[in-house]
């Protein structure tokens, strides 16, 4: 018996709409057996997955909190990704975008600098998160380098300076020695949108840059232009479009809302520069991208589930001591599923019997 | 003198995990498989490796288990890259973020413990000789093994028939396919010997070069073990001269801190990064003429029947 795949006379559309609803469905059967392996009570522990973090206004909050930065970096890689340009390294740009913005954060703190300094931090942080992008993207251009491996190191790159610094040049001298700057003063942090809760204007800008996306890919020729080059490059030759000049443009925002984001997260939720201040966002993001089916739309829909993942989590350790590793091994499994039910949609699975093939061929 | 062997010693040491998770991908991408998963398969290599030993108190079952885990991990890779003839980018990357996860899952209970780790060759006489004795005759059985692994991968590619329709699935599988050599079989091969590879460079992490495990020991090695790949246009001989070269890039951030080098550590830490990086450019750059990469490296295959 073996499994066969026949390419289908044209992609299922259907199967593209429900493939991502199928993916889900079967890493939570998946899931249910690891918990069982685990010893865990596998309906107790989908509850704290799934339902629990749904009940209450505290974790719906954390939800989109934990959604604007997957959701934000997922949209900058979907534009990569839609132009076949492979950026993996939105973790560092991420990072990179967080660094540069506190920068303006630890320079004005204790200063009597006005409402500028969250506008500057957030422009220098895309804009650093931009250049930082560029570096994979203009050796891929200019020297053919692979974007895929150079984008990665330079995560580590930006990891490390990140850590140098917090532990070194910007360190809290009133900080007992942790490696972390001072909090943020008022003026650099992202005001909150409900008063005494968590959700804050990231949320908003996140949903922005949805709204963007959507309109730059349904309704503009760029848009047009990305997608042309990513799905037929031949094609893309001959009507003109530059593939070199839309890696670099493509990069170029990705990184940008990384940085953006990178900011975001350190002067919203965390209020101050730290290592650990991302729990993978970058990668998490490139699951994200594709379970939303590099898909604006889409793109904010899965956000909200990985985020649901995160906080989920978080209730499962706490409640039934189920480790938070766990939440990444979902989100690996998701992806696969994802990547596999994507599968369907340009090809028919069928099982072939050899021998009885054999057979009908001798008759 | 004694520095200088220290410090070959320590090069070897931390070339070693580079070099052997290097062959195993370019055995795979010789097939015309990229495989982006090395770290993720490493790592869970890694976990296992350290379990093995642990629970066995033998370092020989523990590398069995590490190679075990490995094959394991690109059998799912291979299910979903060549069986669902899903993107390998996607998938490799879907492999790493797994493992990562996995691998704090298994080693959550190891976290802390510590073995006594592979144990060094020593010959009388022969060992004792100065500066040469101990790097030649007093390394652990991983070193050895290595240096065995590429020789066998180099005479297996270009000596044997075998690695001679395996090469020729990486630079053109329709042609292979049609000369009736089941181009997927070949290549799921490949991808395990790719894994079994990685699956012992994680386990060598915790067995010998560090006698304990900690999450994401890996710290990026699976990726530099793609670059090398890239460094050595597919050639395994290239292949021994960039494992060391960035083994030495390595080790020289822990004796730059000895020697009282004034650079923050963690700027000597970025240097085998930012190494890779640089290397990329320029022998991509120097290779603008033609690629030597395999031909079918990294498209689908789905033969018709």
């Amino acid at each position: 018996m073996q499994l066969v795949l026949e390419k289908r006379a044209e992609r299922s559309n259907t199967i593209a709409l429900v493939s991502p609803l199928i993916a889900i469905g079967l890493t939570i059967v998946t899931m249910t057996i690891l918990f069982a392996i685990l010893g865990k009570n596998p309906l107790l522990a989908l509850q704290a997955y799934f339902i629990a973090p749904l009940t209450d206004g505290y974790s719906l909050q954390e939800i989109a909190v934990k959604a604007t930065p997957l959701v934000m970096i997922a949209i900058g890689l979907s534009l990569c990704y839609l132009a076949n340009a492979w950026n993996i390294g939105a973790e560092g740009q991420f990072l990179i975008g967080a660094v540069a913005g506190s920068w303006i954060a630890v320079k004005t703190q204790g200063t009597d600098a006005g409402a500028w300094v969250l506008p500057a931090m957030l422009v220098l942080a895309a804009a650093a998160g931009a250049l930082y992008a560029l570096i994979p993207a203009i050796c891929k251009v200019k020297f053919g380098a692979s974007e895929i491996l150079t984008s990665l190191m330079l995560v580590y790159v930006a990891d490390l300076l990140l850590d140098y610094l917090v532990r070194g040049p910007w360190r809290d001298p009133n900080g007992f020695n942790f490696p972390t700057t001072a909090e943020f003063d008022p003026v650099a942090t992202v005001p909150l949108l409900i008063e005494g809760g968590r959700l804050h204007l990231g949320s908003i800008i996140a949903l922005l840059v949805v709204a963007a996306a959507a309109i730059l890919l349904g309704r503009t020729i760029k848009g047009f232009e990305i997608r042309v080059v990513g799905a037929s490059p031949r094609a893309a030759r001959f009507g003109g479009f530059n593939a070199n000049q839309l890696v670099i443009l493509t990069f170029a925002v990705s990184g940008a809302l990384a940085g953006l984001a990178g900011i975001i997260e350190v002067a919203g939720p965390v209020g101050h520069l730290q290592p650990g201040i991302s729990p993978g966002y970058g990668f998490t993001a490139i699951i994200v991208a594709f379970l939303g089916r590099l898909n604006p739309i889409g793109i904010l829909i899965a956000g909200l589930f990985l985020a649901l993942t995160f906080i989920g989590g978080e209730q499962a350790q706490i409640a039934m001591k189920i480790p938070l590793d766990v939440t990444k091994v979902f989100q690996g499994i998701l992806l696969f599923y994802v990547l596999a039910c994507d599968s369907l949609i340009l090809y028919r699975f069928k099982l072939v019997f050899p021998n009885r093939q054999v057979a009908r061929g001798a008759g | 003198m004694e520095l200088v062997e220290a410090i070959i010693l320590s090069v070897l040491a931390a070339s070693t995990p580079l070099l052997i998770a290097a062959t195993g991908e370019l055995v795979t991408e010789r097939s015309g498989v990229l495989n982006l998963g090395v770290e993720g398969m490493m790592i869970v290599g890694a976990a296992c490796g350290f379990g093995g030993a642990w629970l066995s108190g033998s370092i020989f079952i523990g590398a069995v288990f590490g190679i075990i885990a490995g094959v394991l991990m690109s059998l799912v890779f291979a299910l979903m890259a060549l069986g669902l003839a899903v993107n390998q980018v996607a998938t490799g990357l879907a492999l790493t973020i797994f493992g990562i996860g996995l691998s704090g899952l298994i080693g959550a209970g190891f976290v802390g413990e510590r073995l006594t780790p592979a144990a060094h060759l020593y010959i009388p006489g022969l060992t004792d000789i100065p500066l040469i004795g101990r790097v030649l005759f007093g390394e652990d059985a991983f070193v050895y093994f290595s240096i065995a692994l590429i020789i066998g991968v180099w005479w297996f590619l270009y000596r044997t028939r075998a690695g001679l329709i395996l090469r020729a699935c990486g630079d053109n599988h329709v042609s292979a396919h049609a000369l009736g050599y089941p181009v997927l079989r070949i290549r799921t091969l490949a991808v395990m010997f790719g894994g079994a590879c990685a699956g012992l460079a994680g386990a060598y992490l915790p067995l010998a070069y560090t006698p304990f495990f900690i999450p994401g020991m890996t710290a990026g090695r699976g990726w530099i073990a793609l670059a090398l790949v890239v460094f050595a246009s597919w050639r395994p001989g290239r292949l021994v001269v960039g494992a060391y070269l960035f083994g030495a890039v390595t080790i020289l951030q822990l004796h730059a801190q000895g020697w009282g080098v004034g650079i923050p550590s963690q700027f000597m830490s970025a240097l085998p990064y930012l190494a890779t990086v640089i290397v990329l450019v320029l022998l991509s750059r120097a290779r603008t003429g033609g690629s030597t990469a395999p031909a079918a490296l990294g498209t689908v295959f789905v033969p018709d029947r």
